[in-house]
């Protein structure tokens, strides 16, 4: 069976519920769809912000995602995968990333959503900057994203 | 080669992108981030802790001893904080 994740990264926001259905619509394998969506939040350590704006590295974002879904296929008996990712200007309460795994049961669909998020976080060519009453600045790579992606390294 | 920076790597060179042309002694990703360094005091800004910055050839991330014979674009960036 082929499976081919679909990836996309765009300004406009992303619908939930149409992105699950276009995951089982006319079929009956599919027992799970795990999904992940990152929000922007009103607080970045603490103090409030106004918005983020996210930039990317056109072309090579699309082949990192595909890189992991590639792997993330190979490692779970998966039915699909959709991940889109967001760029520009966004505002709290706003989607940023959405992860969908689809299986037959939960266990290959929650693992592979994590993975992919682990993954995201840490290798994707993403940078947030964040505006606040301050003025903007770039928010700095956390510690934990490296490690929680490290853990899927297999030994 | 073409050379991409993004984030503040990008603010600080105060270029997206551009050609370069490096003598053949400059093999590795780091003697790359050496030799832009000493181009300008925009650049050693950019490059001013060069243990923090992350590197891609051909949008494939490298570490700074990989070769960059060959190389069609490198790219520089900050740790990437994404998803």
């Amino acid at each position: 069976m082929t499976t081919l994740a679909t990836i996309r990264i765009q300004e406009a926001d992303f619908d939930i519920a149409h992105e699950i259905a276009a995951l089982t619509r006319g079929r009956s394998d599919v027992g799970a769809v795990v999904t992940f969506s990152g929000i922007c939040r009103g607080s970045e350590n603490g103090a409030p912000i106004t918005a983020l704006t996210l930039e990317h590295y056109p072309g090579m974002a699309e082949a990192e995602i595909r890189r992991h879904t590639d792997e993330a296929m190979s490692r779970w008996p998966l039915t699909g995968l959709t991940v889109i990712h967001r760029v520009g200007r966004i505002q709290p309460g706003e989607n940023i990333v959405l992860v969908l795994a689809a299986s037959q049961h939960r266990q290959a669909a929650f693992a592979a959503a994590e993975f992919l998020m682990d993954y995201l976080k840490a290798n994707a060519p993403f940078w947030k900057r964040e505006e606040s009453a301050t003025g903007t600045s770039w928010i700095e790579a956390r510690g934990h994203d490296d490690d929680a992606a490290a853990r899927w390294t297999k030994s | 080669m073409k050379v991409k920076y993004f984030a503040w790597v990008r603010e600080r060179v105060g270029l997206a992108e551009e050609m370069v042309e490096p003598p053949v002694n400059v093999r590795t990703v780091n003697d790359l981030i050496g030799w832009l360094s000493a181009r300008g005091e925009a650049y050693a800004y950019a490059f001013e802790k060069p243990k923090v910055i992350r590197a891609a050839i051909d949008h494939t991330h490298v570490k700074p001893d990989a070769m960059i014979a060959g190389a069609r674009e490198i790219a520089f960036f900050p740790p990437m904080t994404g998803g």
